[in-house]
């Protein structure tokens, strides 16, 4: 078996298949990186996996996970300004969170560097937006390099941390979902004895790092003359491509994943375009740009979500007076969504009909039924929801909240009527209240989220005594993203802490309506929702189950592990289906000849949650087996 | 060539896709992958998709344009038929049923082998559906199609050696050992 970590750590050169967040954790090791933060968010965090899989006392980087993505932020600054080399990695909207010192961080000197990995989701395959962090790059004066590879977004690490160090700044990494998971043949470098960047005590040369006052137009000017100078960084390390079919009629501007879709499209035309790639989206090289708008008599540009480059192209070819059609965005639909080859191929046909043809139309005469994504069998929060279900109201709304738990809004629960981002509950919920509804006003909020961005909620609901229910989903893990550890699981990253209890930190908080359940014991938690719905101010339900994900995993580890599951004893059955329309335990399923439910064993953990939830008292731990645990 | 694999959050389409990526490797072909992560793993559809060859760039197939399925259950299978495969491909499948909410509820029938053996006859498509009786694991329902795929010579230049190479750089111990006796790799 290769080991994963052994692979990553090699002296030598060597070639791997790997997915781009992979190659990136090798990047860390070549570039000199000497501390690396995160908070998880899909679809990055496969770097901290690949991270995890080497051996600690060999890895030449700190890596911790912080409780959000504006901490993880300010722990990297704090190392780059001291002068270690930093890179900090999260999803598309861990960027709004971090924002706050995000937009600061080139408005200092930043001796190390920082590389700064977001990871955009086209396509919202695991966010709730779309939204092009190319904008807040703008926003603060950070150069943006785009790689549509996983072997571009291993050397364009390399280059964001080169350039980071050497304008002494933070440069964006700009990833986008299937350039995280892509997944080909990357060749790495040796490793270089380079000379250790140890830190050193920061002294704040290079300038005041306090931006008030008339510092801050100081500051501004050198970050505009800095992202300027980063301008030219891509021309002088040859990273932006462009392919001469000798076409001096029709010629594309695009950048990342959507270049590898067009190659595709036009694989087979018989005209094809000529094709600027750009490597660096912030600033766009506007000589490159100009240039190659001359050679042409028709530009498109081609991109992902927002008209960022384009409007840098548009500006350029007004600016310099050339006389140039640029096409760009021009449906609601060509700012929504990936640019896969099918998409893009339907672009190039509207644009140029001679050029492509159409992507051929899916079928829909034999449609199979449809499928969400659904909580685990023996999932916690399924209990959960069952038994806040029956404790619910007609009148009373259920804002929802990032995390496993948020599937609860689909049926047979339909819990969870408003989403919005890591926290937000809370104060939604608040809010909600004010409007004075016969109902309670309840908040669902998971543990990671509690510690993430959770509080300042909660304190605002004591602060300004409103009237709610907060009911803390704990599976005892960031489930979602792939079981990370958080301040309430006892271990961080690299090792064991003290766990931080949330009902603790409650009861500090001055909260005095706390209750703390099993979600397995389902009547007990449908009572003490029951109580907090009724109470006169804010009041807290702490409904806990450990992830079963995550505990059957562990369990199947060990040796002697014996499967278990519960079967259905047909002689008391009745056939209400509570199990299967109530419950909704995907272990049960529904016998399409007969009249029977079924159980499928490959998905039963055996857990037992469901017996309770029989009226009929038909399930059963499965005979001769063990049993349910 | 293009390669659209398909199955429920929880079988293993994941291992799939990688043991056929480095296997295709090993047999000396340029390919790429992608792989779906994320929320769609809780139960949810999980899709990965394979390109091979030096003129394909992206690793995501045009709808349509699948030249071989590969899916681990049979709802999957009918949507992978239906959205990816191009007409005259081959289709593979193991006939193990998730039932999605809406079948479970009663909302719509579940899915039938007959149905996607219709579907399939229509546009020329060759199907091949696993089940088997003898696994000691259904966790090892993924390694059983690719036995199926090699025996039936799906793709062309893959052969037994490379797929035992790509499990071997995979897995170690027991778990090894019982999937490449699923492969047929070993004796027993």
């Amino acid at each position: 078996m290769k080991e994963l970590g052994d692979e990553l750590l090699r002296r030598e050169s060597f070639a791997e298949l790997v997915m781009g967040n992979t190659a990136i954790a090798r990047g860390m090791v070549e570039a000199g990186t000497k501390v690396v933060t995160s908070y998880p968010g899909s679809p990055t965090p496969e770097i901290a996996a690949a991270i995890s899989a080497m051996d600690p006392e060999r890895r030449p980087f700190h890596f911790e996970f912080c409780v959000n993505e504006k901490v993880a932020v300010e722990v990297a600054y704090g190392a780059a300004v001291s002068g270690l080399p930093s890179a900090v990695f999260f999803k598309s909207v861990g960027l709004n969170v971090a924002a706050d010192t995000f937009v600061q961080l080139n408005h200092m000197d930043i001796p190390g560097g920082i590389v700064v990995i977001v990871g955009d989701d086209p396509g919202a395959h695991s966010s709730q937006n779309e939204q092009d962090n190319r904008h807040l790059a703008r926003m603060s004066c950070t150069p943006v390099l785009e790689p549509g590879s996983p072997s571009e977004a291993y050397r364009f690490y390399l280059e964001a941390a080169s350039l980071a160090k050497r304008n002494r700044m933070a440069v964006m990494l700009r990833l986008t979902t299937h350039v995280c998971h892509g997944k080909e043949r990357v060749s790495f470098a040796a490793l270089k004895d380079a000379p250790p960047h140890e830190g050193e005590v920061f002294r704040g040369e290079g300038g005041s790092h306090i931006p008030i006052g008339a510092m801050v137009a100081r500051m501004k000017r050198r970050a505009l003359e800095r992202l300027s100078s980063a301008g030219e960084f891509a021309g002088e390390r040859s990273l932006h491509r462009l392919v001469d079919s000798g076409n001096p009629r029709r010629g594309v501007i695009t950048a990342g994943l959507p270049f590898f879709s067009l190659l595709d499209a036009v694989s087979s035309s018989q005209e094809k375009p000529d094709i600027l790639k750009l490597a660096m989206v912030n600033p766009v090289d506007r000589s490159l740009v100009t240039d190659f708008l001359r050679k042409h008599q028709e530009v498109l540009v081609l991109e992902e979500l927002d008209d960022f480059i384009e409007q840098a192209v548009k500006a350029a070819a007004f600016q310099e007076r050339i006389d140039v059609v640029i096409r760009g965005k021009e449906t609601p639909e060509d700012w929504i969504g990936e640019h896969t080859p099918g998409r893009v191929r339907g672009i190039l046909h509207r644009i140029w009909p001679d050029m492509c043809a159409l992507p051929p139309v899916s079928r829909e005469e034999s449609p199979a039924p449809p499928r969400f994504p659904q909580m685990c069998p023996g999932c916690g929060h399924r209990s959960a929801f069952h038994a806040i279900g029956k404790a619910l109201r007609e009148n009373d709304v259920t804002v929802a909240d990032i995390g496993c738990h948020t599937l609860g809004f689909l049926p047979p629960y339909r819990i969870g009527r408003l989403l919005m981002s890591m926290g937000a509950s809370t104060g939604i919920a608040q809010g909600i209240s004010l409007a004075g509804g016969e109902g309670a006003s309840v908040a669902f909020l998971g543990d990671s989220t509690f510690f993430h961005a959770g509080i300042p909620g909660v304190v605002n609901g004591l602060f300004n005594r409103h009237r709610f229910t907060l009911i803390v989903m704990d599976n005892g893990t960031t489930a979602m993203t792939g079981h990370q550890d958080h301040p309430g699981s006892g271990r961080n990253f690299n090792g064991p802490s003290e766990r931080i209890p949330i009902r603790q930190v409650l009861e500090g908080l001055g909260v005095t309506d706390i209750a703390e359940v099993d979600t397995y014991s389902q009547s007990a938690l449908t009572e003490a929702v029951s109580r907090a719905l009724e109470a006169p101010g804010f009041s807290v339900v702490i409904a806990k189950h450990p992830c079963m994900l995550k505990f059957t995993r562990e369990q199947r580890r060990k040796p002697g592990f014996v499967p278990r599951h519960v079967e259905i004893d047909g002689g008391k059955c009745t056939l209400i289906r509570e199990c299967i329309e109530e419950f909704g335990c995907p272990s049960f399923t529904r016998d399409q000849g007969g009249n029977r439910v079924l159980v499928n064993r490959d998905l039963c953990i055996g857990d037992g949650s469901c017996i309770q939830t029989c009226p009929s008292k038909a399930i059963v731990p499965e005979q001769g087996k063990g049993g349910s645990r | 060539m293009n390669i659209y694999m398909t199955g429920v959050g929880g079988q293993g389409i994941g291992l799939l896709s990688e043991a056929l990526l480095r296997a295709l490797d090993r047999a000396g072909q340029t390919a790429r992958g992608v792989d779906t992560h994320g929320l769609a793993q809780r139960g949810g559809v999980v899709v990965s998709q394979i390109r091979t060859g030096t003129e394909e760039f992206s690793p995501l197939i045009v709808p349509g344009e699948a030249h071989l399925a590969i899916a681990l259950e049979r709802h999957e299978a009918l949507r992978a038929v239906n959205g990816y495969l191009r007409d005259g491909g081959a289709l593979i499948y193991y006939d193990e049923v998730w039932q999605p909410w809406d079948v479970r509820s009663g909302a719509q029938p579940e899915t039938t082998a007959g149905q996607i053996e219709q579907v399939c006859r229509e546009r020329g498509i060759r199907v091949f559906r696993v089940c088997r009786d003898d696994l000691p694991d259904p966790r090892m329902q993924n390694t059983a199609v690719l036995r199926e795929l090699l025996e039936q010579g799906l793709i062309p230049g893959l052969a037994p050696e490379h797929m035992e190479g790509a499990f071997r750089d995979l897995l170690s111990g027991p778990a090894l050992e019982a999937n490449l006796r699923v492969l047929g790799a070993l004796s027993g």
